[in-house]
């Protein structure tokens, strides 16, 4: 029997920006039918590749056949007309319109009328063939990440897609939001779809493909079928190219003796966030990290704000140290000790269109040590950032480069650099691993376990529950702007926690 | 068929910097050109009037740095503004508040001469301050669109001048209305013999790298741009975003209130309604011209003053109207506008089967 011909195929694909080799001849099939992962760190071309593939980027040498015929992607519609579908890691929708209307763009009707029937249509045939169903008449920005993430791949299917991208589609969502992405999945690949799934993620390449490729430094390493042999531990050390050892937690106790560093006393908020806090009463201790569970917008991000100063609760107090914060504001906070790593790295973080070192002095810019008499010790602040450059190992050309050239992974380091060069007494991070590679997450998990036992307090709000019972001593989880319960480590397992994300009290279940 | 598309660039060349604003200025020449065309006259015989006459002789060179002084003043103004993402449009305005307390302070009879110019230098400064500072606290307090309120100011304050000047000020003898001239000690000093060269060229040409050290090498300076680049990461690292929004606002009204005040004690010695002709407005295309750079600000402004003072020379020479030269402004602002964006990108070209 012949070999079946692939849906796509990839061959001798090459693509460099300036004298990086993004993509060093990369061949990749695809079959109808395929799940296939796409695994490697970050900076190992995996976007790029697909954004060739999307007709993004234009290869620099390298040809692409589809159904065995060989194809130029000059732009995105090219892709689409040639039924292929991507899904970005950060989606296009116009958040103030419908879900249908949202659908409707691109599409054409008859003598320039909308097509709202036919796409009604087709959204019901999508709904039950693979499960993927949306309310069309409801307005975008009421949708959650998850229903966004589900309109942007009915958007690709009513656009004809038979080759779907899907750029680390779970970074964002819950688990049982995943669950469901992948029963979509599986359905469209029965149906002879071929899916690319582009992750870092090793338990998701267990669960959902059945081939990856694994791609290191814009090449492709290997190639395999997903079988019981291909263990978590071999596709790491693949991925990353040497042995991987998760931090260690040393045992410590934490006892009444130790200090309280941080500690919110009925804590609420009022105003315009669609959560309140309510009454949120929080103790932490030097020595130990508190970990934050929860589903997205349960007053996790009102929360973290609160520590960081920038929301004022309308009642309660903060403690920090045991004193009472008189006044509240970002810089006060941190003038007490309170280190700050945001969940939006560029958003409210690192400022990507000014030099790294800008983006690095500018929370002490203040201090004696930037600043003599208002004017900038230039000098002080190069040394400064260089200093921090090496010791975090930050992939950065010095720190006059524009902080926005920086990868994902190093933008992070940075901001770590940034807040832990001052020794805080209390450390704030919110999804400190998001989209971050296995050894670029592994090198912030210890820091976190340095400060920890150098008796500093750490809060740590993630949605990646995995990581949250890695580092935490203790787990807060939230729901509905309230913290449901506070369980040590030892006790806490992934259904309690599971069933109080869900709002559901132990004694009452 | 070949196609081209935009690709973002991975850094911008060193060299791009220059070249950009030039050819921005060549481009503009160009399409203006044809305008020169339609007139009837010949086109390099035009733009060689336009030139050379603005540089050609001391006088009129002189003339022209006098013409530069107001739009180097509003373009350091606007460009001050623009790098905190403060949207002053109302430059002109704060430049009409300068020059109102100039002219106020300069023919108070009852002040001693030596404190005339000092006096006027600060409540020019301040008016122009107070002026800009209204909106700021507007947009930072109850967020106020910056754009509308600068841009409205400028009425208000113009029209409240011309009440002024059609009413207490008007000047008695001749019905004009025209402020009453300001006291012989209040006017500046000529700083060349038998030119209009006064002191305000002087401070113009000092207050550029002033302005220059502020936005680089001070505090205050980097807050500007961390608040213009990105005000959320600055209020998460501990910035008053409010406050460096209102002292941005104080600096930039400041600036332009001096450009009023200069305009009075150096040229006209009074107020009147034509004190400028838009040199508020000039300086947000001068700002742009220069990319935000201070240093930029000055080949800029006198670029602009080579074109106005050469334009009435041009028309004379060739009959081509003077308003060629707004013509001018206003499509070098366009090319710029366009220029900028090769800054972040480039063209590829695609050659497809």
């Amino acid at each position: 029997m012949s070999p079946p011909v692939p849906l796509l195929e990839m061959r001798g694909i090459r693509k460099h920006f300036g004298t990086v080799k993004a993509n060093d001849n990369i061949d990749l099939r695809l079959y109808p039918g395929d799940i296939l992962g796409l695994l490697g760190e970050n900076g190992a071309g995996k976007t790029t590749l697909m954004n060739v593939l999307f007709g993004v980027y234009h290869p620099d040498g390298g040809k692409i056949f589809i159904d065995g015929k060989q194809v130029h992607i000059g732009n995105s519609s090219d892709a689409l007309a040639l039924g292929v579908g991507m899904v970005h890691q950060h989606f296009h929708v116009v958040p103030r319109h419908t879900v249908l209307e949202n659908l409707m763009v691109g599409q054409k009707g008859n003598f320039g009328r909308l097509p709202k029937a036919a796409i009604r249509k087709r959204m019901d045939d999508i709904g039950q063939r693979y499960d993927l169903s949306l309310d069309p008449d409801v307005r975008v920005e009421d949708l959650t990440i998850g229903q966004q993430q589900r309109l942007e791949i009915i958007k690709a299917l009513i656009f004809g897609a038979r080759i779907l991208i899907l750029d680390e589609p779970t970074a964002t969502l819950t688990p049982h939001e995943t669950d469901g992405l992948f029963a979509a999945l599986r359905a469209m690949a029965a149906k002879q779809m071929g899916v690319i799934f582009i992750t870092h993620k090793l338990n998701e390449i267990r669960a959902i493909t059945n081939r990856v490729v694994i791609m290191r430094l814009g090449k492709v390493i290997t190639s395999l079928k997903n079988d019981a042999r291909t263990s978590r531990k071999r596709l790491a050390e693949l991925m990353c190219g040497q042995p991987i050892h998760p931090p260690e937690r040393p045992v410590k106790t934490v006892s009444d003796a130790s200090p309280v560093r941080l500690s919110l006393k009925n804590i609420c908020t009022t105003g315009r966030a669609r959560t309140h806090l309510k009454d949120i009463n929080l103790d932490v201790y030097g020595g130990e990290i508190v970990g934050i569970a929860g589903v997205s917008g349960n007053g996790q991000k009102e929360l973290a704000d609160v520590i960081a100063g920038v929301l004022k609760p309308s009642s309660g107090q903060i403690y920090i140290n045991k004193q009472l914060l008189k006044q509240i504001s970002p810089g006060i906070v941190q003038a007490l000790g309170v280190g700050r790593i945001p969940e939006d790295r560029t958003g409210t973080g690192l400022i990507t269109t000014l030099p790294l070192s800008d983006s690095m002095v500018l929370p002490r810019i203040s201090e004696k040590k930037f600043n003599r008499s208002g004017f900038l010790k230039q000098g002080a602040i190069r040394q400064f950032v260089t200093r921090l450059i090496e010791q975090y190992g930050i992939k950065a050309d010095g720190p006059d480069i524009r902080t926005g050239t920086l990868s994902g992974g190093n933008l992070q380091k940075a901001l770590l650099a940034r807040e832990l060069a001052w020794d805080p007494q209390v450390l704030l991070a919110a999804q400190p691993t998001r989209g971050l590679d296995v050894s670029a997450a592994q090198f912030v998990h210890q820091k976190f376990m340095d400060l920890r036992q150098r008796d500093r307090a750490l809060v740590i709000i993630s949605e990646n529950l995995e990581e949250l019972f890695e580092i935490s001593d203790r787990i807060a989880v939230m729901y509905e702007g309230r913290i449901m319960d506070i369980l040590p480590v030892e006790e806490a397992t992934v259904s309690r926690i599971g069933l109080l994300m869900a709002g559901v009290r132990e004694d009452a279940a | 068929m070949i196609r081209f598309r935009l690709e973002q660039r991975d850094h911008t060349p060193v060299w791009l910097n220059f070249i950009l604003p030039v050819s921005a200025i060549l481009a503009a020449l160009i399409i203006c050109g044809g305008l020169i065309a339609l007139a009837g006259a010949n086109v390099l015989t035009a733009y060689a009037t336009l030139f050379l006459s603005a540089v050609s002789t001391r006088f009129a060179l002189v003339e022209t740095w006098v013409k530069a002084t107001p739009l180097i003043f509003t373009g350091l103004a606007v460009t001050v503004a623009f790098r905190a993402k403060f949207w002053n449009i109302g430059a002109e305005g704060q430049l009409l508040a300068g020059a109102m307390a100039a002219a106020f302070i300069g023919a108070r009879p009852g002040l001693p001469g030596w404190s005339l110019i000092p006096g006027m230098i600060l409540a020019g400064g301040l008016a122009g301050a107070f002026w800009a500072a209204v909106p700021a606290y507007l947009k930072t307090r109850f967020k106020v669109d910056d754009v509308v309120t600068t841009l409205l100011l400028n009425f208000i304050i113009f029209y409240a001048m011309m009440a002024l000047l059609e009413g207490p000020w008007k000047d008695p003898l001749s019905g004009y209305p025209d402020s009453p001239d300001i006291r012989m000690e209040a006017e500046f000093p000529i700083l060349l013999r038998a030119t209009r060269l006064h002191l305000g060229v002087l401070m113009a040409v000092l207050a550029t790298p002033l302005v220059w050290i502020l936005m680089r090498h001070t505090a205050l300076g980097f807050k500007i741009n961390a608040v213009g680049e990105n005000a959320r990461a600055a209020r998460y690292a501990g910035l008053n975003i409010t406050a460096v929004m209102i002292i941005t606002a104080v600096i930039s009204g400041a600036l332009a209130g001096l450009a009023g005040v200069s305009e009075v004690a150096g040229i006209h010695f009074q107020v009147m309604a034509g004190i400028s002709p838009g040199y508020g407005y000039t300086g947000i295309v001068i700002a742009m011209l220069a990319r935000l750079n201070p240093l930029g600000i000055i080949p800029a402004a006198f670029f602009f003053a080579v074109i106005i003072t050469g334009a009435e020379a041009m028309s004379r020479a060739t009959g081509v109207p003077v308003f060629l030269a707004d013509v001018i402004q206003g499509t070098a602002l366009v090319t710029m506008l366009v220029a900028l964006l090769f800054n972040q990108y480039r063209l590829r070209w695609n050659r497809t089967a």
